[in-house]
Parts: C-alpha cells; structure tokens; sequence
C-alpha cells in the first residue's frame, strides 16, 4: 500500500513537472517581432543585473524582442561561438574584456562595428573597429577593514609585507580577475615578476578558481585581502550599507580592465546588431552600468551614486595592450606556475 | 529460460552501451572536430602533467585512505550505539553528496578554516593557528565528503551480519576488541573495495575543492587541466586526450585494486535495527562517546555552519521570489526525471550483469571478464569530465537543433549518468543473492518473462530502491557540472542559481539558497527511505 | 516442585513489549533435560533469550542454580547456548571456532589444545579442525557448536532448535552425540533446555515436556503424560498438526 502510495506520488510528480517544462519552454517566443540574440556573462542578465533594464529601454526605441542568454563569463561566451561557429544563434555578444579581443577577432566570427567612438571617455586610448567598450573597471585589492587593522598601500607593500596577512587570489588559467592580476603584477615588475609572485606566495592563503570562491571567503571573514574590483566597496555601501569592506589604493596604480561588445558577421539581423553597439554609447545604457555592473560607465556626464565618489580616483592606470597579452600569456602563466608551484 | 537470460542479457549490455555511448559521443564528436591526432604521447611526456598526475593520484588515495579508515571506527560505535536522532545523522550521512562542492567548501573553512571555530578553539587554548590551506585542506574536504558515504557501506554490512553472532559475542563474553576482529571486521572488509573503489573515483576527478582549498597552482589535479585546456586553450584534442588519461588511469588503479581487494559489491542499505549484547563496560562507552562526540563533530559541523549562515538570508523573500521557485521547480523535475531514468538504467544493466552470473554458476561461461566490463562500464562514469562530454554535445546538437532548447534533455542523461554508479551499487547486492537463492526455483518452475521480474527480481529491488532513489535525486540536486555549460535564462537550477548570486556579490541569497537546497533534499532523502522501509517492514 | 535447589528457575519472569508479553514459571532440577514445545509464536524463543539475557525482563526474576541472573549480561550468566544457525564464524576455522569457548579474547594455550581435539574427537570431527564451516556438512556444524558448548563446562545448555534443519537419521545422531558428550564432558549434572519441533526428540531423550501457548507455560509434565494417550486437550491438537505438516514435508 505504501509503495502504491510512492509509485503514485513520483508518477504525479513527473507529470507535473514535464508540464512545467513545456509551458516555459512555451512562452520564449514574444510576438513576431525581429529578436536580437546576444550572448553575455550570467551576472549580466538577473533582475538586479543591469540586462532587465538595457533590454527595456533598447526594446522601448528597436521594435524588436532583445533577448540576453548569460554564459559563465567571457571566455565561456568566446568558447561558446567557437564551438558554434557560424551557425551561432547570437547577433551579438557583450562581456568580453579587451584581452580577449585578438582571440576573438582571429576566429574572423566578428564584424566591424562601424560605431562612433568619439563620445568614449576611457582612461587609455581605445580605437578597435570590432569592438565597442561599455564599461570599464580597475581591479583592486579590497580590504575587509575589521578584520585587517592596518593594509598595504602599494603593491609592492604587498609584496614584501606581513605574510600573516592573507589574501586570496583567483587562478589565472581559469579565471578573468585572475588573469588581470597576473597582468598588474607583469605591467609593475615586468622581468622581475616571477620574483616578485614567489615573494608574495607566503602571502597568498589560497589560489581560488573564479571570483565567487576568493569573494565569499572574504566576506566570510576568512581572509582579510582579495583581489576584486575597486569598484566592489560601491555594492558594499549603497545595497548593504556598509563601509567595512574598501578597496586599497596602491601608489602603483590599479590595472585597468575594459570590458566590449561586438556583432557577430553571421547575424541575420545586422542592422539591429549595429543599431545596439550604437546604443551601448548613449546616456540610457551607460546610466545602468553603474549600480547594475557595479562598474564606470564609458562616457562623459552619467551620474554616478553617492557612493561612487568614496571610490579610489586611479591617477595612473595600468594596462598591457591585448596583442602583448595574447602572444605572451601562455609563457607568463607557465612563469606563474613555476613561481607559485612548490 | 535461456532465451529470456539472452534478453536480458541484451537489455544489460544495450543500457550499459547507451550510458557509454551517452559519454563517448562527447568525446567522439569533441575528438572529430580537431585536426590531427589525439595528443596523447605529447601528454604523457610532459613534465607539469607528470606532477599533475602524481598529485592527482597522491591526493586521491590518500583521501581514500582516510575516508575509509576513519569511516571503520565511526560506523562501528554508530553500530552499537543508541540515542536519539540516530537515525537522522544516518540520513545527513548522505547529504554531502547532495551539496554543491563550494558550499561544502566555504561550510568547511567555517569550522576549520584560519578564522573558523577550530582555529578559535585552538587559539583560546593558547595552540598556534594553523592554515589547513595545502594537501591537508583538501583531504579534510575529501574526508568530509566521503566519509559518511562509506560510513553507511559499512552500517549496511553491520546489519547484514546473523543475529547469532551478535549473541554469540555477548554469551560467550567477547572483549570489544574479539568482537571488532570477529564480527565486525570481516563485515566490514566486504564493503572495503565498494567504498575505496567509489571514493577514489569522486577524489581523483575533483576539482573546486582542491582549487579552493589546495593553496595554489602546486595542488592542480587532471580534472582543472582538461578544464583549463578546454576553456582556456580551446584545445579539444589535447583535452580529449587529457580525459583519456584520466579515464585510463583510473580503470587501471580500480582493476588492479579489484584484483587485490576482493570484489567490489557494496550497498548502502536502509539503516536496519541489529540488537546486539556484547559487552559494554566503561571504557567502550567511554571510547563510544569520544568516537561518536568527534566523528558526528567533524561531518555535523559544515551543516551547522550551512544552517546558520542560511537562516540569517531573507529565506521568505527568497521563496516568494519567482526566479528562486522557478530554479526549485527546474531542480525538482530534473532530478525526479533524472532519478527515475537512473534506476531504470541501473535495473536494466543488473538484469545483463545476473544473467552473466547465472552463465557463470552454470559453467557456460568460464571467465568473469564481460561481467566485470560490465560492471566497470558502469562506474567508470565517474571519471569522465563532464565539461568534455557537454562540450562534445554542445558541437553535435547544434548542428541538427537549437542547443538551448536541447539542454534539458543533455542535463537530465547527464546527472543520470553520474547516479548509475551510485544506484548500481545500492540495488546490486540484494538483487545478486536473491538470483542466487532463487534462481533455480524460478527456472523448474518455468517462470519467464515479466512475471519472471515481477516475482524474482522486483522483490529484491523493492526495499534498496527507495535509497538509490534518494541518492540519485540528491545527486542531481547538487550537480553543477552539466547545467554549468548548458544553462539559462529559461533553464535554471537551484546550484546554478545559487553560483549565480555568489558571482553578484549576494552571498546571503546564496548562503539561503543552500539552506533551502539541503532541507529540500533532506526531505527527499527521508521520504524515500521511509517509504521503502515502511514498505519493507509491511513485507 | 520444591525442591530447594533447582538448576533454573523462571519466578513470575515477565517479558512485555507493545501489546504482547510472556509470563513464565518454571523450575528445572540439576541434570534435568526438559523439551519446551508449542506453537510458533507461543514465546519459545523468548524464553531462551530471557534466561540467556539476550531480553530484559520486565518484572519477575530468574535464577541460575540459586543465584539471582536477572540483572546480569549474558556473558555474566553460567550456561552455554546453541543456536539453529550460524553459530559458526565464517572466516574462523573450527578449530577456532571451538576454541572460543575457552579462549574467546586470548591465544589458545598449548595445554588447552588436547582439550579441544579431543572434543573434536567425541563430536566425529577428528582431523577437520583446520576446515572452515563451508567446507562442512550442516550437521558437523552443530557439532562442532556442541563442541564449544561442551567445552565451556556450563551448568546450565540451552539448545535453540539446534538440529531444525537436519534430516531424522542426522538428527538421531545428533542426539546420541549430546548423550555422549553430556556423560563425557561434564564434572556437575548438566540441565538441558531445549526448543523442538520434533516430540520424537523429546519423547526419546528429555525427562520433562513443557507446552507453551500465547506467552505461558499452559502444560508441563513427564513426558509420557505430556506426549502419551493421555496428553492434554491443546497439546494433543498441536502435535496432531505437527504430524500433519510433517507428513506434507515428506511428500
């Protein structure tokens, strides 16, 4: 009887949720209207992401149906089209960052933008026909500030300081803030680097596989040091009003990091694709970025929050161009590895 | 009668065929798309995979090692010892498998971590902290994650043993020490190669726990490699051959184990009520207590810290948030489907694996061999790279169907491929003595058929599956790995969703999304061993 | 039945769980073989785990030549027991088997090694002390279990069906080596109680039959009032059923 019951209850369930699976499977479509298909990362698209409301104010203007599909990050989403190739359902993509950029234009996947920089108001020189920057970032070393007492003020105070004082890390080979990290520390030290990383390795509690793992064991109040963003204090302060947590400014500088869209040549839909990278420069899209990617808005006069102005002004940014990047990652990892190694 | 043996015979070996073929078409289609051959000497000439592979291997036996060797001492006081919420801990036993690994992860550094509560402890008693960031990080995640697995192996194999015995111990006064060498030991032995074989196989291919916990690049295993190769390098025929590697290196170390150590038949069971007299003075009670204090300590306290962090998440806003009800009901029907499939699966490779023992008893088949390929098609399953095989059906589906309109269907066979093991394991023992006991009487009696199942093989099943049910449910509850390449926006789960607000910065959601995860689990995991125990006991 | 001095006596032994409880009297003399037949369901086996100590009485007591057990463990308590099965370790030999009756927590002494082939001897198992239990017979099983039992110079054996699943040759043989053993290897008069489905097995060796129904002792007797012309009413019709069963096993 009680298996009855079981065999009941499980075939009921399934029932069900086959159901539930074809009525959300069903309502994909929106009405005929063209559909602009664009890749990005996952944070990129929840309601707090700042895809709801680009997606809104672009559909208010595009008479069409702009739907974002998030990817793991941008090396998910440049390893997705290459898998695709040119068949690939994306019009477009957006969440690269620039040292990305050689990989992608070398899969020939990409068209040229034809939008109109001039409005970019980027700490470096951009001009790239492919791919149009919508914000941008410094990352940083934050510091959960009732745990560390005293922290560095440059990196090399970093790098030679109390190596009881922890930090976490994100590995290079999988992760983006872990790459860029490697790249401050080259854009700093240069030859000296692999010196420098073995220096810093008593230093470094643990090296994590993305940002999620180093970020909750800093908040968690594991470790008082991470490598993050400088723009991360800014969630801190205006969603969980707290100033605990702040980014160290290091005399050094903060290594830049600029994240681009562009189109795709297979898009059936090319004036449309056109029609967003061109949108992506204007006051309605950069205005989300600031709260909603927690990152700088890439023009001139978007209001920033309150909170913004408690952020680290970068004097000097660094940034390695991304052909140097592209030709000289593998043997730089393999540095980082033999540094780190044991 | 050897016509319906032929068929099942077929339906054995077609399943197993379908679950290979399901993880070989990734590799095949991944393998076609390069050009050239499979890097595989380049690969085993390499000095960082060398190392790579050495501490693979290095952290995984020992891991097993500890896993199991701590599991002899917890589960036989577990055995012997009544108090109440016994048989709640049994159920928890199971839950790490159900736990997203980085959960599991920062749950750990909670307790153990330079900040955690042993650190504190420690500290309070003037002991220097120490970091467990290293070799020894990772073996404690392991053991966490293991030990209960095998834990329950060996409880199962301790109420397995005659009631005779126990009595025997208590009447003819066995120190506690006769009786571990005399009863519980040769038990427990039974389970050894099952447990080691299976918590060699998760330790070898795991991958966030040795990142997180392992300190840095030194502690790198073969499954970050593949990952790395496939995502970084976009090198398909090197990550292929990587898997190969992964894949071959293993079977070779389970062969030559099996060899060694006997069969490797192991079930879980239900957690049974063995009475047992032997003696019990002061010092066992006491080396009871202090056994049970730190073995229930060490696997309680990560869902302690789970529970505390998740309750101070806004746990009502979080269940009336439409995505987060979406995420569970998207869980729910993946792992039901899945679970279902898994059994089914599993089912239908026993039938093949007794119809070749029962050639075997009969002397028509003299060696062991199909039977163990077998049964080794469906473990091995464990050690294939799942970002492999959804990379290599991402590339084959997309060029007949949209990918994202497939994904459900790749993560359904995908968790069902990885609770196969699990299940095969659980409803195996029950069902190999009962063919062993009954299958002659089911052939002079001429029984064929689906009446054949019904009345020999359905019976042996009915109690365990309840369990394999739960485990397998658990599995896919937690999976990552699948839904990690093909979910979104319209196909997401609770771990997803979960990896989803960690990347945002919103720890708290996803410190209550794991709560929620687990008591959703929890709850499976009751529900499906009490009704097949209420269903036993009824019998 | 007042004699002062009896080898086992259940006093108002009550055992109760949920909505089902014996309540036992009984008094067995030194050297007395008494046959406890009933029912299945009737408590025969509870009896035996209550004089052995495998159940907790509820109220009541009983005692083992004159000494109060009831709140002893059952390695605390003077008796040796042999089960229907398993009463073997399968990995052990018999050899080792046997000797656990001795030496169950210790190395067997070389002294103590005559002992033990000798009483393999007695039992027919000369020379097989060194097999394991699935290399023999279910017969030279139990007796290598009597073996133990007898080795371990108890006052009081208590014999759980031992030979249930043996043929009626094997079991008559069985039974001779119980005589046998029980002349040779005991110093004090040895009590017997034993649980049997079989009333030629009482009808040929105990002095005594005792008759459980639903949780007591409704008949006890000599055993030719209990299994004779005379036998009561309920006996009567259990053992007609007996018969009965036993006559479809043969067919």
């Amino acid at each position: 009887m009680a298996y009855s019951n079981f065999s009941f209850n499980l075939a009921g369930l399934v029932a069900v949720a086959a159901a539930a699976g074809y009525a959300s499977s069903a309502r994909a479509q929106d009405g005929e209207k063209p559909v602009l298909t664009i890749y990005t990362y996952e944070s990129f698209v929840p309601e707090w992401g700042p895809g709801p409301k680009i997606e809104a104010a672009f559909e208010a203007k595009c008479e069409c149906d702009l739907q974002f599909e998030g990817l793991a990050d941008g090396v998910a989403i440049l390893n997705r089209l290459k898998l695709e190739g040119a068949s690939s359902p994306a019009d477009a993509v957006i969440g690269l960052t620039t040292d990305l950029v050689p990989e992608a234009k070398a899969t020939g996947l990409f068209a040229s933008s034809e939008t109109d920089l001039s409005p970019l108001a980027l700490p470096v020189d951009y001009n790239d026909d492919t791919f149009v920057p919508f914000d941008y970032s410094y990352l940083a070393v934050m510091v959960d500030t009732e745990e560390a007492g005293d922290w560095p003020k440059s990196l090399n105070a970093l790098v030679t300081g109390d190596s009881e004082q922890k930090i976490a890390i994100e590995d290079p080979r999988t992760s983006t803030p872990g790459l860029g990290f490697l790249l401050w520390m080259k854009a700093v030290y240069g030859e000296d680097a692999k010196a420098k990383w073995e220096e810093l390795s008593d230093r470094i509690l643990t090296v994590t596989p993305g940002w999620s793992e180093a970020y909750g064991l800093f908040t968690s109040g594991e470790v008082p040091l991470v490598v993050s963003y400088s723009t991360s204090p800014a969630y801190h302060m205006i969603e969980e009003e707290t100033e605990r947590y702040t980014a160290a400014e290091f005399s050094e500088g903060l290594y830049l990091q600029i994240e681009v869209a562009g189109m795709l040549e297979g898009t059936d839909t090319p004036e449309l694709a056109r029609k967003f990278l061109d949108f992506i420069l204007t006051e309605d899209f950069q205005s989300v970025i600031p709260t909603g990617n927690w990152a700088y808005p890439v023009i001139d006069g978007v209001d920033l929050p309150e909170a913004f102005d408690k952020l680290i002004e970068v004097e000097n940014p660094l940034y390695i161009d991304p052909e140097t990047v592209a030709e000289n990652r593998q043997a730089w990892t393999q540095e980082w590895l033999e540094a780190l190694g044991r | 009668m050897a016509r319906d043996r032929t068929i099942r015979l077929i339906l054995g070996v077609a399943a197993a065929l379908l679950l290979t073929g399901f993880l070989a078409g990734g590799f095949v289609v991944l393998a076609a798309g390069t050009d050239g051959e499979l890097p595989l000497l380049a690969i085993l000439t390499d000095p960082y995979l060398r190392g790579v592979t050495l501490f693979t291997l290095e952290q995984a036996a020992l891991s097993t090692l500890l896993s199991v060797i701590g599991a002899i001492p917890l589960a036989s006081a577990l055995h012997r010892s009544r108090f109440p919420g016994r048989s709640v801990v049994l159920r928890i036993f199971l839950l790490p498998q159900a736990l997203p690994v980085l959960v599991g992860a920062l749950a750990i550094i909670t307790v153990w971590g330079r900040n955690g509560v042993v650190a504190d402890v420690g500290a309070f008693l003037g002991l220097p902290r120490f970091s467990i960031y290293g070799l020894s990080g990772i073996l404690i995640a392991h053991v966490f994650f293991n030990l209960p697995l095998a834990a329950r192996l060996m409880i199962a194999a301790l109420d397995d043993v005659p009631k005779e015995s126990w009595k025997l111990a208590g009447q003819l006064s066995f120190s506690p020490w006769t009786t571990f060498r005399l009863v519980e030991w040769p038990a427990i032995r039974t389970v050894l190669p099952a447990a080691a074989s299976l918590i060699f196989m998760l330790c070898a291919t795991s991958f966030t726990i040795v990142l997180v916990l392992g300190g840095g690049p030194g502690a790198t295993t073969l499954e970050v490699a593949i990952y790395q190769t496939l995502r970084y390098e976009f090198d398909p025929g090197r990550a292929v051959a990587l898997s190969l590697l992964q894949i071959g290196l293993t079977a070779i170390i389970l062969t030559v184990a099996n060899r060694l150590g006997g069969s490797d038949a192991g079930q879980f069971g239900l957690g049974g009520r063995a009475t047992r007299w032997d003696r019990a003075g002061p010092i066992r009670r006491g080396y009871d207590a202090v056994v049970l204090i730190l073995g229930l300590f060490f696997v309680l306290s990560p869902f302690v810290a789970i529970v505390l962090a998740g309750i101070t998440a806004d746990l009502w806003r979080l269940l009336s948030e439409a995505a987060v009800l979406d995420a569970l009901f998207t869980s729910l029907w993946v792992a039901f489907t899945s679970g279902l499939l898994a059994l089914f699966l599993s089912v239908l490779i026993l039938l093949g694996v007794e119809a070749l023992a029962s050639a075997e008893r009969r002397m028509t088949l003299t060696m062991p061999l199909p039977r163990r390929a077998l049964e080794i098609a469906a473990s091995l399953v464990l050690v294939v790279p799942p970002v492999v095989v959804g990379a290599g059906w991402f590339l084959g589906l997309r060029e007949v169907t949209s990918v994202f309109s497939a994904a459900p269907y790749i993560v359904v066979l995908t968790n069902m491929a990885m609770a196969v093991p699990f299940a095969v394991r659980i409803l195996g023992p029950g069902f190999a003595a009962a063919h062993n006991r009954y299958e002659k009487l089911a052939d002079s009696l001429g029984m064929t058929g689906f009446r054949r199942f019904r009345l020999l093989d359905w019976p042996a099943l009915r109690r365990p599956v309840g369990l394999a049910f739960a485990l397998a449910i658990a599995i896919s509850l937690g999976d990552l790995g699948a839904i990690a390449l093909f979910g979104n926006r319209e196909f997401t789960t609770l771990p997803y969703l979960l990896y989803q607000r960690m990347g945002s910065y919103r720890t708290d959601d996803a410190a209550g999304l794991a709560l929620i995860l687990g008591v959703v689990c929890l709850a499976l995991i009751w529900f499906a061993e009490r009704t097949s125990a209420i269903e036993a006991k009824a019998k | 039945m007042s004699d002062p001095r009896p080898a086992l006596k259940l006093d108002q032994a009550v055992f109760a769980r949920d909505d089902w409880s014996v309540t036992l009297d009984l008094e067995l003399m030194p050297g007395e073989w008494l046959a406890l037949i009933g029912p299945s369901g009737a408590g025969k086996s509870t009896l035996m785990d209550m004089v052995a100590g495998f159940l907790p009485l509820t109220s009541g007591s009983i005692s083992i030549a004159e000494e109060d057990v009831s709140g002893k463990g059952p390695s605390e308590r003077p008796l040796s027991i042999v089960f229907q099965d398993n009463n073997l370790f399968p990995h052990l030999t018999v050899f080792q088997n046997v000797a656990l009756g001795i030496a169950p927590n210790r190395r067997v002494a070389p002294h103590e090694r005559g002992r033990i082939e000798n009483i393999l001897d007695t039992v027919g198992l000369g020379g097989k002390g060194g097999r394991k239990p699935h290399e023999l017979s279910g017969g030279e099983r139990q007796r290598a279990a009597l073996a133990r039992a007898f080795l371990r110079r108890q006052p009081l054996l208590l014999l759980d069906e031992p030979f249930a699943s043996l043929g009626p040759a094997l079991r008559r043989d069985m039974m001779k080596t119980l005589r046998q053993l029980r002349s040779e290897f005991t110093e004090t008069p040895l009590t017997i109680l034993m649980v049997t489905h079989h009333p030629e097995d009482a009808r040929s060796y105990a002095d005594r039959v005792a008759f459980l129904d639903q949780g007591r002792i409704a008949h006890v007797g000599p055993v030719e009032n209990m299994l004779g012309e005379a036998a009561p009413e309920d006996v009567r019709r259990y053992l007609g059923s007996q018969d009965h069963s036993r006559r479809l096993d043969a067919i």
